[in-house]
């Protein structure tokens, strides 16, 4: 079976939000994806936040490319157009989407593969242009649908569910938004829906390029002893880590824990992660320092999660091409045809 | 010096010739080789240039060709000229070994020339180009740029041009830079006067003001491909920059900021974006029409091969994109200064997997224009890539042609969107369901209504209703329905132009794009000869009933194309089910311009080689 709706009827008591849909209304089919797959938390989060936020469905378009994490748009947000494109080119087809109507949101769904690899360059420029949009990359270090392959974010002497290991360096997502302008960049984990919840709300009110990197374990092929990016561990001690409270568009987050707070989270197949919670002198707006400190925690062997840097005045690529208020698609015959008269003048010129 | 040749062997025409500059890119010899052909053109006399460049900036070799025609003939004539201006030393012996017997060399005599550089059956004039320049100009650029105005000064005076028609194109050039206007009119006057003052008129071929230019207008395919994107209600183009398309992208931009900024905001009514790549071009193009806008992007071969991928998306996810490719020499990087027809097959085919495209094929300036607007109403219509097949001859050279036209009343053809109130209405959406027979479905824009017409598109297999299936039925239903589509296609691209010829002939000759002229010139001449063929241009793919027609009425059909395969006459066997051996190809595919000379001959070999058999 190739196509599995999910069956109509719900509570009749289910919560409304304020615009009189259930959470269910932001659901898709069923997902096909493995179960315990970490890309299924990553969706389910995604309609959380678009639930809470009041959001209509249908004022959302979700693109992604190929993969499993591209297979995603399909299980969330039923009532929203979405668009599977080719591998690694989803973010020139959401800038062209975005180009021809800016009321729009644009959620973005990439993998490791599909963004750090095949993708690297689409990724790059679409956050250097500075794109309206939520990227969410579902980071779990390993081709999937190929069955087991490193990616280009498997870290340096990873072990694959084979035993080969990997001896190129891993490509970090969020340095590079950092240093290409992304005006919001986080790291979160498919587990922590506390911190990821809030992360995706805040992301899709950030009006400019909003930059995810969501570590997503696959269970399937790399969740295993001398893996770098196994996660079932973590969703065990979710409750162990800090979590956002609630972000709105320009506010910084708010830290359950004790700033600095730094995790070592062991995970059965003897894997370790430690996970640092933004300290209370990080400073979210400073793009250099966000970037210095990831480095230097990473060096340690940490990963930083959280909002690690936001532009409360961010400029997007309309604001660069000063585009009209009106979308560009709703534009019709006698606003873009010029007409007779004009193209006299013009004949005239070439004689 | 003035070199003694027979008098009676000289070159005489008025209104009739082909001359040619030689020039070093890069030394601004650019802007004075186009004066010389507004200049004949002004006076009512067709000129047609031609541009032969290096794939360079500065320092190597390029050629401007200038067929005058009063009889009106656009095409390149041959591979001789009649007037060499040679100011390359580089080219220096195969520029004078171009001159036509009989002809003449203009050449700057400040430095001295052996007199064995020359030939003794052509009349050679030399005159002190960089000496006058030198001597009246400090500044080294100066120096360079008012030297070409001098040469074509002196030009004026052997061949009988109307200087008064040049000082009118200085003012209209510099408008309100009256220094800049006065001091090309100085130069240009230093040249002519040269001439007078010291040669006694060793040139006989020479221009006459004429009336045979009428209401034309003097442009290059690409500034009115660019207007016809503008006129098609094009709002977002994505492009990297390669040749010898980037004009055209440029020219919307030029157009658009003229012509589609909110008067009363300033902002645009449009959005270009230089991408980083031309997947990138390709991407936002079709993400951009899946939203509604109509997008296009320009490219050349080695682009179309870079977006493969994606035109096979557009295609199967049945999504509106307009691709101007301005064709080039391949395969690889090829020659990319130079022209070819060679892209037929990998569009009408582009991407892996059962494909095929509609291509829309100019002839000119006004057909770029005319179908620049209207591959946008098509692919929407048709919701699929349209291809516009112009190429570097078309694109990049400015020629004469009919002046735009746009009928007020034509709306754009947004083609089958179900909007909020049809959905309201209760009408039924599904994406991919064959309602009106023709084999195209209705579409929904992305955040039409709340509750109903959200589909999801993809580059994977799906049922009629969008959803995902790997079922065979599913997917041999949407592929048929795709063909069919395709055949809805050949009803509402342009047809073919056919002219017969003068006498019944049993053979027919098949071209398209710039191939016209060349050919429409040598038709008229193989007529003179006795020989008749009827004449089919090709203007789009797929093909309409009567390019079948006209092949089952000929006994032999030759295939005129500038590529070495025969790409059309394959495309024609392939789609038509034609016997190869009806079909007779005839190439041209050195990356130059095709000539009459050419045509006429290969023909007329081919045609004699058939009776004799």
């Amino acid at each position: 079976m190739t196509f599995m709706a999910k069956p109509k009827f719900h509570h009749p008591q289910l919560q409304k939000n304020a615009l009189g849909y259930t959470r269910r209304d932001y659901e898709g089919p069923v997902s096909t994806l493995c179960a315990g797959c970490g890309h299924d938390s990553i969706s389910a989060a995604i309609i959380r936040a678009v639930y809470e936020l009041d959001l209509p469905p249908h004022r959302i378009a979700k693109l992604s490319g190929i993969g499993c994490s591209s297979k995603t748009p399909t299980y969330f947000l039923g009532a929203s157009h979405g668009f599977n494109s080719v591998h690694g080119r989803m973010p020139s087809v959401l800038t062209g989407a975005n180009l021809a109507n800016k009321d729009l949101i644009y959620l973005g769904i990439s993998g490791d593969g599909d963004s750090a690899s095949i993708g690297l360059g689409q990724f790059a420029h679409s956050v250097r242009r500075g794109v309206n949009m939520v990227y969410i990359v579902a980071n779990n270090g390993v081709y999937g649908l190929t069955k087991g392959q490193f990616s280009a974010t498997s870290d340096k002497g990873a072990k694959s569910k084979r035993g080969a290991l990997n001896k190129d360096e891993a490509i970090d997502l969020v340095g590079m938004a950092l240093q290409l302008g992304a005006t919001f960049v986080g790291r979160s984990f498919s587990g922590d829906k506390d911190q990821l919840v809030p992360l995706i709300k805040a992301a899709l009110n950030h009006k400019g390029a909003a930059f995810i990197d969501c570590l997503s374990p696959c269970v399937a092929f790399n969740n295993h002893d001398g893996s770098t990016k196994s996660f079932d561990y973590i969703r065990e001690h979710n409750e162990a880590l800090n979590s956002l409270d609630f972000i709105t568009g320009r506010q910084e987050i708010t830290v359950e824990y004790k700033p600095g707070t730094v995790e070592t989270v062991t995970q059965h197949d003897g894997s370790r992660l430690r996970l640092r919670k933004i300290a209370d002198d990080y400073d979210v707006h400073d793009r250099i320092a966000a970037l210095s400190y990831m480095q230097q925690r990473a060096a340690h062997g940490e990963i930083v999660t959280g909002l690690l840097y936001v532009d409360p005045e961010p400029q997007d690529l309309h604001a660069h091409l000063n585009t009209i208020e009106q979308p560009l698609n709703s534009l019709g015959t006698h606003a873009l045809v010029p007409g007779q008269t004009a193209l006299d003048k013009i004949n005239a010129a070439f004689r | 010096m003035l070199h003694k040749v027979n008098t009676q062997t000289k070159i005489q025409s008025i209104n009739e010739f082909v001359i040619k500059f030689a020039n070093v890119n890069g030394s601004g010899s650019a802007s004075a080789n186009a004066l010389f052909a507004k200049t004949v053109l002004r006076m009512g006399v067709v000129a047609t240039p031609r541009n032969i460049f290096p794939s360079n900036i500065q320092g190597l070799p390029t050629w401007y060709e200038v067929r005058v025609s009063e009889a009106g003939h656009l095409a390149a004539r041959g591979d001789t000229c009649d007037l060499m201006v040679a100011m390359n030393p580089q080219t220096w012996e195969q520029d004078i070994r171009s001159i036509e017997p009989g002809g003449y060399l203009f050449y700057d005599n400040t430095r001295h020339v052996a007199a064995d550089q020359f030939r003794n059956d052509i009349t050679v004039i030399g005159v002190p180009l960089t000496q006058m320049s030198n001597d009246a100009y400090e500044n080294p650029r100066q120096r360079q740029l008012f030297k070409n105005i001098i040469g074509l000064g002196a030009l004026a005076a052997l061949l009988g041009l109307d200087t008064k028609a040049i000082e009118d194109l200085f003012t209209e050039q510099f408008k309100g830079k009256e220094k800049l206007v006065a001091a090309n009119v100085q130069a240009l006057h230093m040249g002519f006067d040269w001439v007078k003052t010291h040669l006694d008129d060793p040139v006989h071929i020479k221009v006459k003001a004429a009336n045979t230019v009428g209401d034309r207008i003097f442009v290059d395919g690409n500034t009115a491909a660019s207007l016809g994107a503008v006129y098609g209600g094009a709002t977002v183009c994505a492009w990297y920059p390669i040749t010898p398309s980037s004009s055209l992208a440029e020219g919307f931009a030029n157009y658009c900021a003229k012509l589609r900024v909110d008067k009363e905001t300033d902002r645009n009514k449009f959005a270009i974006v230089q991408t980083e790549d031309e997947l990138a071009s390709i991407g936002m193009v079709i993400g951009a029409a899946w939203n509604g806008a109509r997008a296009f992007t320009a490219t050349s071969g080695p682009g179309i091969s870079l977006m493969q991928e994606f035109i096979g998306l557009a295609y199967f996810a049945e999504i509106p994109a307009v691709i101007f490719d301005v064709q080039r020499a391949g395969p690889s990087t090829g020659m990319p200064t130079r022209t070819q027809q060679s892209d037929i097959m990998t569009c009408a085919y582009a991407s892996h997997g059962d494909t095929k495209h509609v291509l829309l094929i100019p002839e000119d300036p006004y057909e770029c224009f005319e179908f620049g607007a209207l591959a946008f109403d098509l692919a929407d219509r048709l919701q699929t890539p349209v291809f516009v097949m112009l190429d570097l001859e078309i694109g990049m050279n400015e020629r004469l042609s009919k002046p735009f036209q746009w009928d007020d009343s034509r709306n754009l053809d947004r083609g089958k969107i179900m909007t909020e109130e049809d959905l309201e209405a209760g009408n039924k959406f599904g994406r991919y369901l064959d309602v009106d027979g023709d084999g195209i479905p209705f579409r929904t824009y992305p955040g039409t209504h709340p509750s109903k017409g959200a589909f999801f598109t993809r580059g994977t297999s799906k049922d009629s209703m969008a959803r995902y299936s790997e079922e065979g039925k599913d997917y041999q239903e949407n592929m048929e329905r795709l063909l069919k589509k395709h055949d809805t296609a050949r009803h509402l691209v342009p047809a073919a132009i056919e002219k017969r010829a003068e006498k019944p002939t049993r053979f027919g000759v098949i071209y398209y794009g710039s191939t016209s002229p060349a050919m429409d010139e040598a038709c008229q001449l193989l007529a003179q000869s006795g020989i008749h063929v009827d004449l089919l241009r090709v203007r789009a793919f797929p093909f309409g009933d009567e390019v079948k027609a006209f092949i089952a009425d000929h006994e032999k059909t030759f295939v005129l194309e500038q590529n070495r395969e025969g790409q059309l006459r394959s495309l024609l066997i392939n789609e038509l089910e034609i016997n190869p051996a009806i079909l007779v190809k005839i190439v041209h595919f050195d990356g130059a311009p095709i000539t009459v000379g050419f045509v006429t001959d290969v023909i007329s070999h081919k045609i004699s080689s058939l009776q004799g058999a």
